[in-house]
């Protein structure tokens, strides 16, 4: 554990200039300190997401850390560790920002993601050792993954959550603030449409965070070869999420050529299936 | 004076020999039965007298002892209660104790001195023909169900029937050979019935043909239970072994109907998730046998799968593995034969509302946790086959009726046949692409077998020599998904 008081001249400069800096800021991790100070953005949302949500928070977390942005995010379950797990599956950088004592694994159950953030990269607090987590611990641990980033981005969030105050904090100190548009009739995307009322950014790629912060991204998508049923059910699954049956529906393929294709497609990552239902992943 | 009869005591599913022996001797008037009787065993004192006084026969008044040897073996139920009172009759001399010569004797007695049927005729039947008994003697309903195995049944109604045929005064009526049994298939449940689901019906063809397990997951009302009651329809019928022994299995839980007794339709089985761990895998003080032994041959339906008892899922693990349950006793151990088929079904959320568009999750992370919780990694390994079923759109319900049974069956009795002919063989890219798979996906050792078992079964549904690559990727597209794994 190290330990980074305001005064050290390692102290993040983003977090520094917010309305009040935590006083001193508790690492772990085999992270370089500097990259607290690198380009950062954050991924946060709901914990209770959509398979969508959590799939959206996979690929941001994904793109922008292959693009060589820092990943910061909460460690919480669902937006959060996906957005994590999505940074650490391109290989890349991400920061894990608690809101309980340093020596803390809070939730239990993503431990073992911890563990692997701490490989590249840090897990944060601004809690000493030995602090309980404690429901009004968490929107003050929201202002430092505000103060953290360049962007944030809200992946699915409901009316009253702590990703909004996140957002708040974010455009309190003049960060870009993006919100992952979602189905009017949804509960999880009341906050974030809300958010997008507000003037937010809608994100529809991970390219608009990549703009909006001036980064060109590093290497274009390589093309993928697939078998040509592949390649049209790709069309058909990009078109809307489905389930294996409406693809048969169209009566165009066996059942089992249909399964055999969506592995495929799996396979080289284009698609990912989440009960029964196949979504496109880019 | 001294009369014996044979008898079979129930082992599991198992005839034991016992002989009845009763003694006459002088002394206070009275009946003792030893020779571990239970409880209803012993209240065979009052139905054999009763039965004896109906059918105006003599009650000896003398002192009666009746010993059920060999001594050290628990008899229960009332089966003994014929072979008690013929014994008694033959030891009081108003039967000839010779004319029981060659005969067993299995039965209840009313107090009218009516023959009731006992469970386990079958099983009785089978002992006393292994006995070189020729003939049994037993209720009228019985008899059907012994002449299976080959005895010559003596159906009677009364004990004065019985009487009468032993001293030599009537003949029994003849009895059919029960050779027609059961109709073969039932015409009621067609896969023809359900539309749509092509996936799920690809899967119950996958497990039909390579008898895999095969769990449903899906929100409710997405027709689960309705395609797992259609897998016995695909299933080739029964051979005769396997209907003599699923007969036999029946005729000891006491299910069978006593008009057509041979069990020809292999057996579904859906015990409701309250069931106990004994109810599933069987147990009692003399075990009966459980769902799990009713299913053997058969399909072993489980609806709700995460709503069942932890232990009753997990004391499912050794008939999946061994296909068969042993349950130990104090007095020893019985066996029962359990290779059955495992169908379940689950949602994929306690709230049901996962998978289904129109509605939303309302599960809390605790709930789903605790939900998934209940389903160990070792059960959910057992199952070669998991589909998602996500509910259909009304588009698909307007699509016609599918494919009827009757087709789906030859090309699963060809599998069947082509995998017992011999191994397939895995080409190289099939190989090259299970092992990228395994890198890729999380999928455990265990589960790289069972990817490799099903997609055998998917080639020989094909009708080809070797397993390739299309096979695999279906095959990987049944795999345990992340959401079960954890």
């Amino acid at each position: 554990m190290i330990v980074l008081r305001r005064s050290d001249p390692l102290f993040p400069p983003r977090l520094r200039a917010i309305f009040d800096p935590p006083p001193a800021l508790y690492l772990r991790g085999a992270g370089e300190l500097e990259l607290l100070a690198r380009r950062a953005a954050a991924v946060i949302g709901a914990r209770s997401c959509s398979p969508y949500g959590a799939q959206v928070a996979r690929m941001l977390g994904r793109e922008l850390a292959a693009a060589g942005l820092v990943v910061v995010s909460g460690l919480a379950r669902g937006v959060d560790g996906e957005a994590h797990r999505g940074a650490l599956e391109a290989g890349g950088v991400t920061v894990a920002v608690l809101g309980c004592g340093i020596d803390r694994d809070y939730p239990a159950s993503n431990a073992q993601l911890s563990r692997r953030i701490e490989e590249h990269g840090l897990v944060v607090s601004e809690y000493e050792p030995g602090v309980e987590p404690a429901p009004w611990r968490f929107p003050a641990r929201n202002r430092i993954i505000a103060g953290l980033c360049e962007a944030v981005v809200v992946v699915e969030a409901r009316e009253r959550s702590g990703a909004l105050i996140t957002a708040d904090f974010a455009l309190d100190e003049g960060r870009e603030v993006f919100a992952v548009p979602g189905e009017i009739t949804a509960g999880l995307s009341m906050g974030t449409n809300a958010l997008l009322k507000l003037g937010a950014t809608p994100l529809t790629s991970a390219q608009d965070v990549l703009d909006a912060l001036g980064i060109e991204r590093r290497e274009a998508v390589e093309a993928v070869n697939v078998s040509p049923v592949a390649a049209r059910i790709l069309e058909l699954v990009r078109d809307a999420p489905c389930g294996a049956d409406e693809l048969t529906a169209d009566g165009m393929h066996a059942a089992g050529a249909i399964s055999a294709a969506l592995t495929e497609l799996e396979l080289a990552g284009l698609v990912a299936a989440a009960d029964g239902v196949y979504r496109a992943v880019r | 004076m001294l009369a014996r009869t044979i008898t079979h005591a129930l082992v599991g599913l198992d005839a034991r020999k016992v002989e009845v022996e009763a003694h006459l001797q002088n002394g206070v008037p009275g009946l003792a039965i030893v020779g571990l009787a239970d409880r209803a065993c012993q209240e065979a004192k009052h139905r054999v007298r009763s039965g004896i006084a109906s059918a105006e026969l003599e009650w000896p008044s003398r002192r009666i002892t009746v010993n059920l040897a060999p001594a050290g073996l628990r008899k229960e139920g009332s089966g003994f209660d014929l072979p008690i009172a013929l014994a008694i009759l033959a030891a009081s001399r108003q039967l000839s104790p010779d004319s029981l010569q060659g005969h067993a004797a299995v039965g209840e007695l009313a107090l009218d001195g009516r023959l009731r049927p006992v469970r386990g005729a079958l099983a009785a039947a089978e002992g006393a023909r292994n006995a070189g008994l020729k003939r049994l003697v037993c209720a009228a309903e019985s008899a059907a169900e012994a002449a299976l195995a080959g005895v010559e049944p003596i159906p009677a109604r009364h004990l004065a029937e019985v009487v009468s045929y032993l001293k030599g005064e009537s003949d029994p009526p003849p009895v059919e050979h029960p050779t027609k049994g059961a109709p073969l298939l039932s015409h009621d449940l067609d896969l023809g019935d359900v539309r749509g689901q092509e996936r799920a019906r690809r899967a119950l063809e996958l497990a039909a043909a390579g008898g895999h397990n095969l769990l449903l997951a899906g929100p409710p009302g997405t027709g689960k239970s309705m395609l797992a009651r259609r897998l016995p329809g695909i299933l080739p019928p029964l051979t005769a072994e396997e209907a003599l022994e699923v007969t036999r299995i029946y005729s000891v839980a006491g299910l069978l109907s006593p008009d057509r007794p041979l069990i020809r339709r292999r057996p579904f089985r859906m015990p409701h998730q309250s069931a106990s761990v004994a109810a599933i895998v069987g147990g009692g003080p003399g075990p009966r046998p459980g769902e799990a032994t009713l299913a053997h041959h058969g399909v072993l339906f489980l609806d709700e799968l995460p709503e069942f008892q932890r232990p009753a899922l997990e004391a499912l693990r050794q008939p999946l593995e061994d296909g068969l349950v042993s349950i130990a006793r104090a007095e020893g151990r019985a066996l029962f034969p359990a290779r059955f088929q495992l169908v379940a079904a689950m949602n994929m959320c306690p709230c049901g509302g996962r998978g289904d568009p129109a509605a939303e999750c309302a599960c809390s992370a605790q709930r789903l946790a605790a939900f998934r919780e209940k389903l160990s990694r070792a059960l959910v390994d057992r199952f070669d086959l998991v589909v998602a079923v996500p509910r259909s759109r009304a588009v698909e319900l307007a699509a016609g009726t599918g494919e009827p049974s009757e087709a789906v069956r030859a090309r699963v009795a060809a599998a069947r046949e082509r995998i017992r002919a011999g191994p397939l063989p895995r080409t190289r890219p099939a190989s090259q692409l299970l092992d990228r798979a395994v890198e890729r996906l999380p999928l455990s050792g265990r589960g790289r077998a069972r990817v490799a078992r099903v997609a055998r079964t998917i080639a020989a549904l094909a009708g080809v020599d070797g397993v390739g690559e299309e096979h695999i990727a279906e095959a990987l597209a049944y795999r345990s998904p992340r959401e079960l794994a954890s």
